[in-house]
């Protein structure tokens, strides 16, 4: 029988049962190959559950540093009897399945074309632990000490994650290594090993971090000055909220009052989220929350009037699979129409679209001075994927001389020095006007926020002049937003090729993967990646100056095509979508068989 | 439309402890219909104001959507105004509150506003105990859209329509004494006398302040039967006591002959004497305010004034253990932890 073989390029799948404790064993192994100087790209794949239903945890491990998701599994580690039977089937032909053979394994799950790496894991924690919950966790365990001796991983680097993880529970380190120490000698008395599949130590991570986009997410919030959070809990936004919370509860807390320099709300629902966040932004504060499509769909009417009376918001839209309540645990690109036009009228919203942990944290903090100095809402459109699983990233930095920029707020002194406050006059001519905040002072400077049409001095007005003249300079306000937003990333310095590949957000990685498997069969792309909404120039240059532009993205609809088209008069013809919308990540695999499927019905 | 008022002022006008006249605290020219109940709350407002000798600057007014939630433009003229969407102005006043907790809040509401599209908002900012006086102008009917009758209508209550509301009426008062509000009373448009004196309390109070302001809709609502009408109220009215704010900086000058009045120390050394008392009946006592309800309601009568007053409030900042100074006045150095904090942060992810 044939046995896969590689070095430092391979697939892993764990499959277990939720809740039992298998998330951090799973990030151990991750962790270690990591340790190792390898790149690897982790994802969790879990039911929207609490308890007992299947749930998986996937490390690709790639020397040449692909992050995105790759189609196959080489090896399977499967505890988890549910789901046996398309864990058995997903292994590749060559590949591995280590299974718990307490209990033996029923003939129709033996496949003839794949090896079977048996351990008698419940047995062994039976026998050597007698607390049950230690029983169920160090099974966990178990496997990890038998991929060590499998695949090749240094000993030292998992003792070493087990030291550091328990550092404030030392007496937990020795079980953990005695149940390591388990698997491993079980491996050793059994099978031969390594596998034709294993790691080898290498210097390819540097000083990169593996981190959550969330995680990321929450310390741009911090950084970028935020002061009120105000959320509503929805996967797979929550842990942004929470990593905003651990780190102000460390860091922004008076030491020697106990009283906090930030408060978090949870609200009743989206809408109130919403509603504190303009709250506090109009009284200047800096303000976020996060959430998910379902949310974004409550705050949508919060947004008009933040956009139409002009008030600073930040908004994390970590995606999931929509319609409705849709795939709540999986991931998709979903919501860039909604987001980009939400509420009713003629409203259109600002966007950002990371693509790693520290463009989450670059683009977070960002957004609070984009917000202030635009006056509007900024949407930072993450989703599950980049946000619930950690990504090999370079780490964040901060430069200490950087001022936050509050945009155009008149103070007292300033107020003194003019003849008459409108707080809607573009003074400037770029669109953008001069707030006050209340509490100013005492005689000039008040005026009203509204979501009615309005002069250039907030006074409620229907005539239709000064309507037109409002909503004609926040156009011109939308073109002096492109200035201020972090330009497309092009992977060419000039241009090479007929056709282009257009990508953002999660879907970069296996986009610039799938460029390297096609540039081997002889076919070339080049390529931009857009990080924010609107447009710029060079976005609508990359598009007139190819003949066809691949439009890669994660939902059913191409709804950046759509974008596109809507906000740049292109021809339809000219923008191909390429989709992947089943709820897991998109895989080069998936890209190139869509583009070069398309070359070939062309040809 | 908004009318803009002239300045006229006479050089002798009385001024308040910080020189502003009354007219310092007056707005645009109404639109309201004319008679219409809210503009009497919204001249109660200038008043208490006035006589709180409150720095206009430092007071924001916070409304929702409705005739209603238009008054703000009608005080206070030289205070930040936020006339949000509809039933939304809770969260706007609670995220306001959370920035500056040295501002005075005013949120204006209407019965449709908070008791039906903002009853979750309504019922959570209560819950919140921010720091704000909220005001509900209650009518039991929209106006703005022409006579519907409101969730706080008469049962059989006919609408402009001729339509009769088939649904128990919702008294926010009730409500709010069972959410556990810390301030709760009732008003009528038409009694100044009582209402001044309350709003002052109110904004005293260090928490949420309801006052539930009935306030006859002239145009839509104003029929004799109706327990929203001038004359219903008139006649059925019955007050839990008659009421005097006395701020901290002010000496008691009047005496009250002992047994049938009680004081009540606000948080901030003010106080509020309440005389001629309701039978079985104390301020501080949620259960005994929630039975004095009950049976005023059972009798027909509309039972008006303070109702209960819990002098421990902890307002939102306090449970939130918020720094003392506003958030709004923080700086880098105080929010930013710094590039060497997220270096060891980064540490921690290797």
């Amino acid at each position: 029988m044939e046995h896969l073989r590689a070095v430092n390029d391979m697939v892993v799948r764990f499959a277990n049962v939720n809740g039992t404790g298998s998330a951090s064993a799973n990030n151990m192994f991750a962790k270690s190959i990591f340790r190792m100087g390898i790149p690897v790209a982790p994802k969790n794949i879990f039911p929207s559950n609490i308890q007992g239903l299947p749930t998986w945890y996937e490390v690709r491990v790639s020397e040449k540093g692909y992050l995105g998701r790759r189609d196959g599994i080489d090896l399977m580690v499967c505890v988890n009897p549910q789901s046996l039977a398309q864990d058995v089937a997903s292994v590749q032909p060559g590949g591995y399945f280590v299974y718990d053979n307490t209990k033996k394994l029923h003939p129709e799950f033996v496949r003839d074309d794949i090896h079977y790496i048996g351990i008698p894991m419940t047995e062994m924690c039976n026998h050597h632990f007698s607390e049950p919950r230690q029983r169920q966790l160090f099974k966990n365990v178990v496997y990890v000490g038998a991929l060590a001796a499998l695949l090749d991983i240094e000993w030292d680097v998992l003792t070493g994650i087990i030291r550091d993880q328990f550092k404030k529970a030392e007496k937990l380190i020795a079980p953990n290594i005695k149940a390591l120490e388990l698997g491993r000698q079980y491996i050793h008395d059994h099978f031969a090993y390594p596998l034709g599949i294993r790691v080898e130590r290498r210097d390819l991570v540097g000083d990169s971090v593996l981190i959550d986009g969330n995680t990321a997410a929450g310390l741009g919030a911090l950084y970028g000055g935020a002061t009120v959070a105000a959320w509503y809990p929805i996967t797979p936004s929550t842990s942004v909220v929470n990593a905003f919370e651990k780190y102000a509860h460390q860091l922004r807390t008076d030491p020697e009052t106990g009283r906090r320099k930030f408060a978090i709300i949870q609200a009743e629902d989206e809408l109130a989220a919403m509603g504190m966040v303009m709250g506090a932004t109009w009284n200047g504060a800096r303000a976020f929350t996060a959430t998910s499509g379902p949310g974004v769909s409550l705050m949508s009417e919060f947004l008009g009037l933040a956009y139409f009376a002009e008030i600073p918001v930040v908004l994390v839209n970590v995606q999931r699979g929509g319609p409705s309540t849709g795939m709540p645990t999986r991931t998709q690109q979903a919501d860039l129409l909604l987001a980009a036009y939400a509420s009713h009228g003629d409203t259109r919203q600002v966007l950002l679209f990371p693509s790693s942990p520290k463009e989450c944290f670059d683009h977070t903090a960002a957004a609070f001075d984009l917000a202030d100095r635009l006056q509007t809402p900024i949407i930072v459109m993450t989703d599950l994927d980049l946000g619930m699983n950690d990504h090999l990233s370079p780490p964040f930095h901060w430069d200490d001389l950087r001022a936050y920029d509050r945009g155009k707020v008149l103070d007292a002194e300033a107020l003194e020095s003019i003849q008459q406050f409108g707080r809607y006059l573009d003074t400037d001519g770029d669109g953008i006007c001069y707030r006050t905040l209340p509490g100013t002072h005492p005689t000039k400077g008040s005026f009203f926020t509204r979501g009615t049409s309005k002069d250039e001095y907030a006074r409620y007005t229907e005539d239709g002049a000064a309507y037109t003249r409002n909503v004609d300079r926040l156009m011109k306000k939308w073109e002096t937003t492109k200035k201020y937003l972090p330009p497309p990333e092009l992977f060419q310095e000039s241009n090479q090729h007929a056709q282009g590949l257009l990508f953002f957000g999660t879907t970069a990685y296996p986009a610039l993967e799938s460029m390297d498997l096609m540039q081997a069969e002889g076919i070339g792309f080049d390529a931009i990646r857009l990080t924010a909404f609107p447009f710029n120039e060079t976005v609508e240059a990359f598009i007139r100056d190819h003949e066809q532009v691949f439009v890669i993205e994660q939902n059913r609809d191409g709804q950046m095509r759509s974008l596109l088209i809507n906000e740049l008069g292109v021809n339809p013809q000219k923008l191909v979508s390429v989709l992947n919308y089943d709820g897991k990540p998109i895989s080069a695999n998936v890209i190139k068989n869509q583009i070069v499927g398309r070359f070939q019905a062309v040809s | 439309m908004t009318y803009i008022k002239p300045k006229f002022r006479h050089p002798d006008m009385p001024t308040n402890q910080i020189g502003y006249s009354k007219s310092d605290y007056e707005g645009a020219i109404s639109t309201l219909c004319g008679g219409c109940g809210h503009d009497s709350i919204s001249a109660a407002i200038v008043q208490a104001c006035y006589e709180m000798s409150v720095e206009p600057h430092r007071l924001a007014k916070l409304s929702g959507i409705g005739c209603s939630s238009k008054t703000p433009t009608y005080f206070l003229s030289n205070s930040h105004g936020f006339n949000s969407v509809h039933g939304r102005m809770p969260s706007i006043a609670t995220g306001a509150s959370l920035a500056n907790r040295e501002l005075i809040y005013l949120g204006v509401s209407g019965d449709g506003d908070s008791a039906s599209i903002g009853m979750g908002q309504f019922v959570h900012v209560i819950r919140r105990n921010v720091n704000m006086v909220y005001i509900v102008m209650n009518n039991g009917c929209y106006g703005l859209t022409k006579g519907q009758n409101s969730a706080t209508a008469d049962v059989n209550a006919a609408s402009k329509s001729g339509s009769a509301n088939l649904y128990p009426t919702i008294d926010l008062v009730g409500l709010a004494l069972e959410l556990g509000a810390t301030f709760v009373a009732r008003s009528f448009s038409g009694d100044k006398t009582q209402l001044v004196p309350l709003i002052k309390a109110a904004m005293a109070h260090p928490g949420f302040a309801f006052i539930d302001v009935v306030s006859p809709c002239v145009t839509f609502n104003n029929k004799p039967t109706s327990t929203k009408s001038y004359d219903y109220v008139r006649e059925h009215q019955e007050a839990t006591s008659s009421i005097d704010f006395v701020p901290s900086r002010d000496e008691i000058v009047i005496d009250y002959r002992e047994g049938d009045s009680t004081v009540v120390e606000l948080h901030d050394g003010s106080a509020l004497h309440l005389h001629k008392l309701a039978p079985h009946w104390d301020p501080r006592d949620r259960a005994s305010a929630v039975n004095r309800l009950l049976t005023a309601k059972a009798k027909g009568e509309v039972l008006t004034g303070l109702l209960y007053i819990d002098p421990g409030s902890q307002d939102m900042h306090e449970l939130e253990q918020t720094v003392l100074q506003p958030l709004n006045t923080l700086q880098e150095k105080d929010l930013c932890p710094g590039a060497e904090a997220l270096g060891k942060i980064m540490g921690g992810f290797r």
